[in-house]
């Protein structure tokens, strides 16, 4: 990571060794200690640490479990129980990891509406983005497979439903379905092939997340303002000043993740996975966890065929684009100004699409038929339109109000109470 | 949160089948009671007197159909029994072991460390003997039914820690059984039952009846206080460890507290000097 503002003065004899032959210290001095941060950071900008936070959590929780569950179909569902009931702790042990996927969820999904917000994928961090939506994809992977695990009807079915999207491609969706499942069917091998996975995959999340960090420290963190960092009173050390507010930061976000661990363990799962897998007894209703939501509802929206497509894989493709489209998000906005501070429609069209989102959500719980259908397809159409209609031309029609020269003229301002429009807009948004 | 959200929701790709999914839409007919329990909230815990009253109709009434796969006799000691009371209980029940020496399976006692037999030996037993429907294993049905209570319900039930609904369906379910109304038709082989999760009728004809069951504790002995005793006695057995939980949570929460005010102090004194 960038030294050009490395204090890092090593004192010991020992120190000076290290420092001369592998400089480790000094990296984890520069990254996380006299590392600049923008000083006005507020604490959207948190969320990045309780990530890093809650994978540790849930690899630390995942490596335990593992020790203690099987992965056969016949003893999976037993094994998860034995947890519950004889391993000592086994109880906290699952009902961390098993919420902890949700809060993960919860965190990252904060985490990447603060980076719209602020217009965190533009130039240049568009590397630091793409990187984002990768730990994003890999995390759905993960928390899938991990679903699966103990085996019970939701676990089962869900893999049925999720699998069974592949086979929507023509030609090439049966052998990948095929593959995925190690047979014909969700059985046996398709149970040990997700929980070998399952246990690769946050491996691969923390090496993407080395990349992530690394990205970000080579540009530098955005701010509210997205004004860039321009002299050295613009920053403050990561140590003590990020650090203590994350630290605050996280220790609010696990008492609520505490409250759900030991007050409604069970309130973000499906009461059906407490019934063991049965291949032959369909639930009534089948329906991915919580966080998938909005992206089944895109699915589920595409009744219609458009060409040679048909609604089926229409389906797909546009639950898959919904991911996708993010990754080309850096390039479809237009504007030069970041903040959505400065950028008042940008500011409600970006709210309209956090309403949106939490609307599909809602809509993925419910039947896909008739109201409920035509909810989902408007729902659907501002999901893609606001990527690819109304940011590509709010940027070129859009007037920002006036930025700020500097980030610690914004902060004084804000202070004084003397600023313009602009900064009396900004000082809203920057409080913390 | 899915489970709270999905109340009707048709499987993807065909999955479900449309009859499945048309009746699944409406039921219950009712809405469960919610019966005021001594374990629910953040402070609640087992009444062991109820535990134990519980266990005596499972045992009596409930346990010639319905197996507890998952529930030693060594954990009743959570229901305040001692290791001889369990001793003597274990003794009452035949389980099979094997092979002997001789390489034969054999059957023997059963002691503290074993499960509750299954009245029947597989699930084809099980469904032949009861008009095709297996009776459900009790050791986790408590977590197992969950009745919608959609928006904006379901948002509440997080301020108010109701984590109760599967004793409430089971304890409704148990007292529901009622004469079909006028002009409704039951399936031969079923029972009328509004509270029933998945139709109109099951195939469970109604298992309690008053003065069933003798309890020696002068409890009234009624559908009503039968009910509500099994159904606290399966979340014990759904959930053995809920009061260590919650004991546990108390103090997580307590430390979390005081760790994140004296995180605030410290921010505020760090950032006292520089305008952010």
């Amino acid at each position: 990571m960038s030294s050009d503002h490395s204090t890092y003065q090593p004192t010991s004899g020992v120190g000076k060794w290290i420092d001369s032959r592998l400089p480790l210290p000094r990296l984890v001095h520069d990254s996380f200690v006299s590392y600049p941060v923008p000083r006005n950071l507020n604490y959207a900008y948190t969320f990045g640490g309780i990530l890093m936070v809650m994978l540790v959590v849930q690899i630390l929780t995942g490596i335990v479990l593992a020790m203690h569950y099987a992965a056969d179909t016949a003893i999976a569902f037993e094994s998860v129980e034995k947890i519950m009931r004889d391993v000592n702790s086994g109880w906290l042990l699952r009902y961390m990891h098993a919420n902890g996927a949700s809060f993960f969820f919860v965190a990252v999904y904060l985490h990447i509406a603060r980076g719209m917000y602020y217009g965190s994928y533009k130039a240049p961090r568009e590397v630091l983005w793409i990187l984002g939506v990768v730990i994003l994809l890999l995390m759905m992977a993960t928390a899938f497979m991990g679903y699966v695990l103990p085996w019970g009807q939701m676990s089962f079915w869900g893999a049925t439903v999720i699998t069974g999207f592949f086979t929507a491609f023509p030609g090439i969706g049966e052998p990948i379905q095929q593959l995925l499942l190690g047979g014909f069917a969700v059985d046996n091998p398709t149970l040990n092939r997700f929980f070998s996975l399952h246990y690769l995959l946050p491996f691969m999340i923390a090496g993407v997340v080395i990349l992530h960090v690394w990205a970000l420290h080579v540009t530098g963190q955005t701010n509210p303002t997205g004004v860039e960092v321009k002299t050295k009173t613009d920053t403050v050390p990561f140590t003590p000043y990020a650090t203590v507010k994350d630290a605050l930061a996280i220790s609010i976000f696990l008492m609520v993740f505490a409250y759900f661990i030991f007050f409604m363990p069970n309130f973000l799962g499906h009461a059906d996975n407490y019934i063991p897998a049965d291949p032959l007894k369909t639930p009534a209703h089948i329906v991915p966890e919580w966080y998938f939501l909005p992206f089944y509802a895109i699915l589920r929206a595409i009744t219609f065929n458009i060409g040679p497509i048909d609604s089926k894989l229409g389906g797909v493709l546009a639950m898959f684009g919904s991911i996708a489209v993010l990754f080309v998000l850096p390039w479809l906005d237009t504007s030069k100004v970041r903040s959505a501070v400065y950028r008042p429609w940008y500011k409600l069209f970006f709210w309209i699409f956090v309403a949106n989102a939490i609307f599909l959500g809602w809509l993925g719980a419910k039947p896909a038929e008739g109201a409920y259908t035509i909810m989902a397809q408007i729902g659907t159409l501002y999901y893609f339109g606001f990527f690819l209609v109304i940011l590509p031309v709010l940027g070129l029609i859009e007037t920002p109000k006036r930025l700020p020269n500097s980030i610690t003229e914004a902060v004084l301002a804000k202070k004084g109470g003397s600023g313009g429009a602009a900064t009396a807009a900004a000082s809203s948004e920057n409080r913390g | 949160m899915n489970k709270l959200l999905a109340s009707i929701v048709p499987a993807a790709m065909a999955l479900v089948i449309g009859a499945g999914y048309a009746f699944a839409a409406s039921y219950p007919i009712n809405k469960p009671h919610e019966v005021d329990w001594s374990f629910a909230g953040p402070f609640g815990t087992y009444d062991k007197g109820q535990l134990q009253r519980g266990l005596k109709i499972y045992v009596e009434a409930c346990s010639a159909c319905h197996s507890m796969d998952l529930v030693a006799f060594r954990t009743l000691e959570d229901l305040g029994y001692s290791e001889g009371q369990l001793k003597t209980l274990a003794a009452n029940y035949e389980v099979e072991d094997g092979p002997n020496d001789e390489g034969e399976m054999f059957t023997r006692t059963a002691v503290l460390s074993d499960y509750f037999p299954s009245p029947f030996p597989n699930q084809e037993a099980a469904a032949y003997a009861n008009n095709g429907a297996a009776p459900p294993d009790f050791s986790l049905l408590a977590k197992a039914r969950y009745v919608e209570r959609g928006f904006p319900q379901f948002v509440f039930d997080i301020f108010t820690g109701y984590n109760e609904s599967g004793p409430n369906y089971i304890y409704s379910l148990l007292t529901g059984y009622q004469e079909p109304p006028a002009g409704v038709e039951v399936p031969e082989g079923t029972y009328y039952n509004p509270y029933f999760i998945a139709g109109p009728a099951l195939a469970m004809a109604p298992p309690l009846s008053d003065g069933l069951v003798t309890y020696d504790d002068g409890t009234p002995e009624t559908v009503e206080q039968y009910a509500k005793d099994v159904a606290a006695f399966m979340m014990w057995a759904a959930e053995p460890h809920m009061e260590e939980r919650k004991q546990t949570g108390f103090m997580v929460i307590i430390f979390l507290a005081i760790f994140a005010s004296l995180m605030f102090l410290t921010k505020k004194s760090v950032f006292a000097s520089k305008e952010h």
